[in-house]
């Protein structure tokens, strides 16, 4: 039976960026991409889209839509879900998608998938790794009314169910869920292939779909964020630490172990 | 009119409160502490009314329970039709929840039903002086950063990240009410079932309740250098921990992850070893009492977190520093 699968990917400041290059633009309440690093494809929804080709391989056809949200794409990006072996890519894009919060984001893209129409899951990572809010699979799953499993390490269909294994602190636990259904993809999934040769190529010459907010029903003045933004800051930790020095490196882990000792830590 | 605090309780596997109740109603008080508001608190599941006396003692006013059949086990599904009844009875003005195993998946699942926002994973949790309204820290980024942010429609629905806040010392002499919650769950709604569960024993000290932790990073090199941190671990009755590059690797299994979507861990004392302490990292261990580093590069992340640093290859560290440990605690 051929499985169609919608894969929610998002691109994100590369997560990797040092913390010397990482800025925040206080007055406009937002973070400023560092030059020179390009951003990346959110890495766990890497893992969801790998998660679908394996499921596709499996099902022996069938075909992954990838959708994308936001303000502005960068191609060889945004495509490599494509590169990867995905078979669409879906860019919902407008300026208005920058900086909308999960609750707005997710009535954007449930809009889309309505319009995409035939999918038997619905896919996404376990959480963006900007926003880090783990709650827009969980919202699809909720406006649409279709049931929801979080953190999947596997996924396989049986018998026209989704079957997911979930990691627990103690073990592990398979759930059963009728489809379609969402699922979000943990990073437990792996590994994720890289694009090949001829993906990349297959890749180039595929044209994304591009849909304005206005192309699934909604009004692009009209989106606002659900939570208000009073402020974005960069932490500050006022502890000071204290160097353990000695005449090498052997000595500094005796006196570290005598520092804890009279700290009466150990 | 939307009025009171809820907060959402949570029971363990063996009826017992789970810890986040603790939390969660300590979030509560302390909110309500700026606005005089009713505390309450919802309690779903097997024996739920045994534990109405020590969530009262803990910080609620009033505690709805229901041990609906179907509320037994923490099914999603059964859980989050039977709140979205008791948030509707409630009608409260503030929603607290935690972000536990079970309460990850909830809390965003109940704000889009009940078609709220949600500021999930905070890290703290004030009353705005002026407008009397929540606002909530929660960081973003990795916790490169941190978003300061506020609900402006009621039900305002929090999350709190776990073991930040902590319980209220419990007080027996509290006085509170407790109302069966007005829960009609038909098992239909349930459409996940758990196919089977694997407990898998774990060997030595659990991560999640260690006094010490003895964590390592990309540094190490390769799984082949673990034994002497498993040593030094043993030695300390520690726990072993690790960072994410560690566990996709697989040098280690993900149940040692320690990190934003690893374990959140507080324990006393924090030895890291050739971990560079990226914010994702230290989100999951900034509750620990003290951060010792150990790592090669002085400028390291984890050098602004750590009490006690040494700037060294852990190669030539550890060695002494476990035969100093073993010297000290004799063994």
């Amino acid at each position: 039976m051929p499985i169609n699968i919608i894969v929610c990917a998002k691109q994100v400041m590369d997560p990797e960026t040092p913390v010397s290059a990482f800025k925040v633009d206080r007055e406009a309440k937002r973070v400023v991409p560092a030059t020179g690093i390009p951003p990346v494809v959110n890495g766990f929804d890497e893992n969801a889209v790998e998660a679908a080709l394996r499921l596709k391989e499996k099902a022996g056809g069938g075909k992954i839509t990838i959708l994308s949200l936001g303000k502005s794409f960068v191609n060889d990006v945004i495509k490599k879900p494509l590169a990867m072996g995905g078979d669409e890519l879906v860019l919902l894009q407008e300026d208005a998608f920058e900086g909308l919060d999960a609750f707005t984001t997710v009535q954007a893209l449930v809009a889309a998938i309505k319009k995409i129409g035939q999918y038997d899951l619905i896919l996404c990572g376990r959480q963006a790794s900007d926003y880090d809010q783990a709650h827009v699979p969980h919202g699809i799953g909720e406006m649409l009314g279709l049931p929801v499993i979080s953190m999947a390490a596997n996924l396989e269909v049986k018998d026209g169910a989704i079957h997911v294994e979930r990691k627990l602190p103690d073990g592990y636990e398979v759930l059963e869920a009728p489809m379609p259904a969402v699922v979000s993809v943990s990073n437990e999934l792996t590994p994720v292939r890289l694009p090949n040769l001829r993906g990349i190529m297959a890749a180039s010459r595929k044209q994304p779909t591009v849909w304005k907010a206005a192309d699934v029903g909604l009004e692009a003045s009209a989106l606002r964020s659900g939570l208000e933004l009073l402020d974005l800051f960069i932490p500050v930790s006022e502890k000071v630490c204290e160097f353990i020095d000695g005449e090498n490196d052997e000595d500094k882990g005796r006196k570290l172990a005598l520092r804890l000792r009279e700290a009466k830590l150990i | 009119m939307a009025q009171g605090i809820l907060a959402i309780g949570e029971l363990n596997e063996d009826s017992s409160l789970a810890s986040v109740t603790g939390e969660v109603l300590a979030v509560a008080r302390k909110l309500a502490g700026a606005t005089g508001a009713q505390v309450s608190l919802v309690l779903l599941g097997k024996n739920a009314s045994q534990r109405t006396k020590e969530a009262i003692a803990l910080g609620a006013d009033k505690v709805w329970v229901s041990e609906a059949e179907v509320l037994h086990e923490n099914q999603i599904e059964a859980h989050l039709a039977a709140l979205a009844q008791v948030c509707k009875a409630a009608d409260p003005q503030v929603i607290v929840a935690g972000k536990s195993l079970f309460g990850r998946d909830l809390a965003p699942r109940l704000a889009f039903r009940l078609r709220v926002p949600l500021m999930q994973d905070c890290i703290d949790v004030n009353t705005d002086p002026a407008t009397k309204r929540v606002v909530a820290v929660r960081p973003v980024y990795g916790g490169n950063a941190n978003a300061r942010v506020a609900s402006p429609v009621d039900p305002q629905f929090v999350c709190v990240r776990p073991k930040i806040f902590e319980a209220l010392p419990p007080n027996p002499s509290r006085r509170g009410e407790v109302v069966q919650a007005p829960v009609s769950v038909d098992a239909s709604v349930v459409k996940v079932k758990r196919v089977r569960r694997v407990k898998e024993e774990a060997t030595g000290v659990k991560l999640e309740d260690a006094r010490v932790v003895v964590s390592v990073g990309r540094g190490i090199g390769g799984p082949e250098n673990l034994p002497p941190f498993q040593d030094l671990a043993k030695a300390l009755g520690a726990a072993l921990g690790a960072s994410r590059p560690v566990c996709d690797a697989g040098w280690l299994d993900h149940s040692f992850q320690v990190g934003l979507t690893g374990k959140t861990i507080a324990p006393e004392i924090y030895l890291t070893w050739a971990i560079s302490g990226a914010s994702q990292h230290l989100a999951g261990c900034s509750a620990a009492k003290n951060i010792v580093a150990v790592n090669r590069d002085p400028n390291a992340n984890i050098f602004k977190e750590a009490k006690y640093g040494v700037v060294g290859d852990w190669k030539k560290v550890l060695p002494s520093f476990t035969a100093t440990v073993k010297e000290l605690v004799g063994s």
